[in-house]
């Protein structure tokens, strides 16, 4: 990228202009661009079968079902339970809201290698809630369900924090109209609430789906990684590195960037799709 | 009586009743009980056990290279949020748009593919391997890949906090400031600073939970050599795969104080924020990684 890409549109009397870009595009490029152009610099050095080969392998493709399966299941749970909690949050008043409130970022806030084992301690055969999945014969830890349970786990702050400003934006105006005309309060809900805040529950599920793609540890504990059965893509690139499978790890890697970057495109779309359509509307 | 009470749009008690129950269990199951586990896994065979797990010397060098990586990557990501916000905040330029986008670049990057980049660089097999390995460097399986893997993942935390607000305040202050004759410097730090310091305490925060916490990224660079290159997260992982669950969790429980106290003063600033409305892009976009 040249430096003719940024140039002054107007002059402002402020110093550092120079000085300050500089250092960001140089820290920027150093820290972030350069590595990353590593990756799709490696893939460029294997051959396009060599490529194919890997990233269609058996153990890879099991590997992309899993990982995309239960981040699906994960945003699908957390699109349905994260709007009764940002609902809860937004609408309702009640002792221990602020707390709850504060607890939604828990899965940010704590380490993911931390919340991996606290979840595997749960969900195995003794723990408290795996024992009584137990007893149904239910197999939790080491097993898809538990990768999708830490998967649900490592999005549900995603659809909250996303739906929660949709939700205390919806115009008071609408629900009373609704219910003045005669509407029951699902009617309300169906025809006049859920439209309007799909758009957000759209965008908070697919950024917990996106953040889910790439998890690695709160899955890697409670999924037992067995290949072909619980192995997700992201512990396949570390396996391939630990055989020094530079080649193999990138092509992986390279699979779930793309598809991460689509995703986010995506979302970007849907948005700008949606502000588009709801501004005509208004208009 | 507030618009949120009217009539039309109220839910019948029961309503109410049932959503909170839900909500309450759903949290209670997903955020709570994992939290607890990690506590009583961690006192599980006592107070003294719990404190022995510290006296570990490899539980003592993972805690301090935990603090030295978060020690360096957290200043690195500081000064270039300073140093990104002042330029696309104050000045008008092509390629704004795309830069802010460069920026969140790290968020989308998931954590293992964050240490292969650099593995890929400067591993034995990387390309500046044989250069550094000639000159007797290491960087892979080493303190330096830490720090660049961690630098990495928590790279755009600081910025983005202080981009939109910066943004959204006028520069009218520090012109008249320049034009009183303050230096660019003193501008800065006189004018500028104080309007954005919580945003900039908020990001802090955030990029230093991220920093003591990763694990993927870390993983991929580290080699696991205990005693060396453990950060904390590494070295639970490593008590918990030799069955030395007291001990995984006691460190554990560390990191999950660190996460609660970073919870607090994230609702704090985030209430002291409010005075200033969209002061803050408050969670999800924050984190995503």
């Amino acid at each position: 990228m040249s430096m003719r890409l940024f140039r002054f549109k107007n002059h402002s009397v402020l110093p550092g202009f120079g000085l300050t870009l500089g250092i960001t595009v140089l820290y920027l490029s150093l820290i972030v661009l350069i590595p990353l152009s590593a990756l799709f610099l490696k893939t460029a050095t294997t051959t396009w079968a060599q490529f194919w080969g890997t990233i269609t392998d058996p153990r890879a493709v099991a590997s992309y079902r899993l990982t995309f399966g239960t981040s699906l299941v994960g945003a699908l749970v957390n699109a349905i339970f994260g709007f009764v909690v940002a609902w809860t949050l937004v609408r309702y008043r009640f002792p221990g809201r602020r707390i709850l409130d504060a607890a939604v970022d828990l899965p940010f806030a704590l380490p993911t290698a931390v919340s991996g084992i606290a979840l595997t301690a749960l969900y195995a055969k003794t723990g408290w809630i795996g024992r009584w999945f137990d007893l149904w014969g239910i197999q939790t830890a080491f097993s898809p369900l538990g990768v999708a349970i830490a998967q649900t786990f490592i999005g549900l702050p995603f659809v909250v924090r996303t739906l929660q400003p949709a939700i205390q934006d919806l115009d008071a105006g609408m629900e009373e109209a609704a219910a003045t005309l005669g509407a029951g309060r699902f009617q309300t809900f169906s025809r006049v609430i859920l439209p309007f805040l799909l758009p957000a529950m759209l965008t908070g599920a697919s950024m917990a789906f996106a953040r889910a793609l790439g998890e690695y540890g709160s899955v890697v504990f409670i999924s037992g990684n067995m290949p072909m059965r619980t192995e997700i893509s992201s512990l396949l690139i570390v396996a391939k590195l630990e055989q020094f499978d530079y080649a193999g790890a990138t092509a992986i890697a390279v699979v779930l960037l793309v598809a991460s970057f689509a995703l986010m495109l995506s979302i970007n779309l849907v948005q700008w799709w949606f502000s588009n359509r709801l501004g005509r509307e208004a208009a | 009586m507030s618009p949120a009470d009217s009539m039309g749009r109220r839910d019948p008690v029961w309503l109410r009743a049932l959503l909170i129950a839900v909500a309450v269990l759903f949290l209670g199951v997903f955020l709570f009980l994992p939290l607890l586990t990690v506590f009583l896994e961690a006192f599980r065979k006592g107070v003294s056990a719990y404190f022995a797990s510290f006296n570990d010397p490899a539980a003592r060098s993972a805690i301090v290279l935990t603090l030295v990586s978060a020690g360096i990557a957290v200043p690195c990501n500081l000064m270039f949020g300073l140093f990104a916000s002042w330029a696309i905040a104050k000045f008008e330029f092509k390629g704004k748009s795309i830069l802010i986008t460069l920026i969140d670049l790290p968020f989308a990057v998931s954590p293992v593919i964050s240490g292969l980049i650099y593995v890929l660089l400067f591993g034995m097999q990387g390309w500046f391997g044989p250069w550094l390995m000639a000159h007797h460097l290491q960087i892979i399986f080493a303190v330096p890949g830490i720090v660049l893997a961690t630098v990495f993942v928590t790279f755009p935390f600081v910025a983005r906090e202080l981009i939109p607000l910066m943004q959204e305040q006028d520069t009218d202050e520090e012109q008249a400031a320049i034009s009183l004759g303050a230096s660019g410097f003193q501008t800065f730090w006189r004018v500028t600073l104080p309007n954005v310091k919580w945003a900039l305490l908020y990001g802090v925060i955030l990029c230093n939970a991220r920093a003591m916490g990763e694990y993927g990224a870390v993983s991929v660079v580290s080699g696991h050599i205990r005693g060396k290159t453990n950060t904390m997260p590494l070295h639970v992982e490593i008590l918990y795969n030799e069955y030395n669950f007291v001990a995984a969790f006691s460190v554990a429980s560390l990191l999950a104080l660190l996460a609660l106290a970073t919870l607090a003063a994230k609702a704090l600033l985030e209430r002291r924020l409010q005075a200033a409305p969209s002061a803050v892009g408050l969670g999800a976009e924050d984190q995503l990684a």
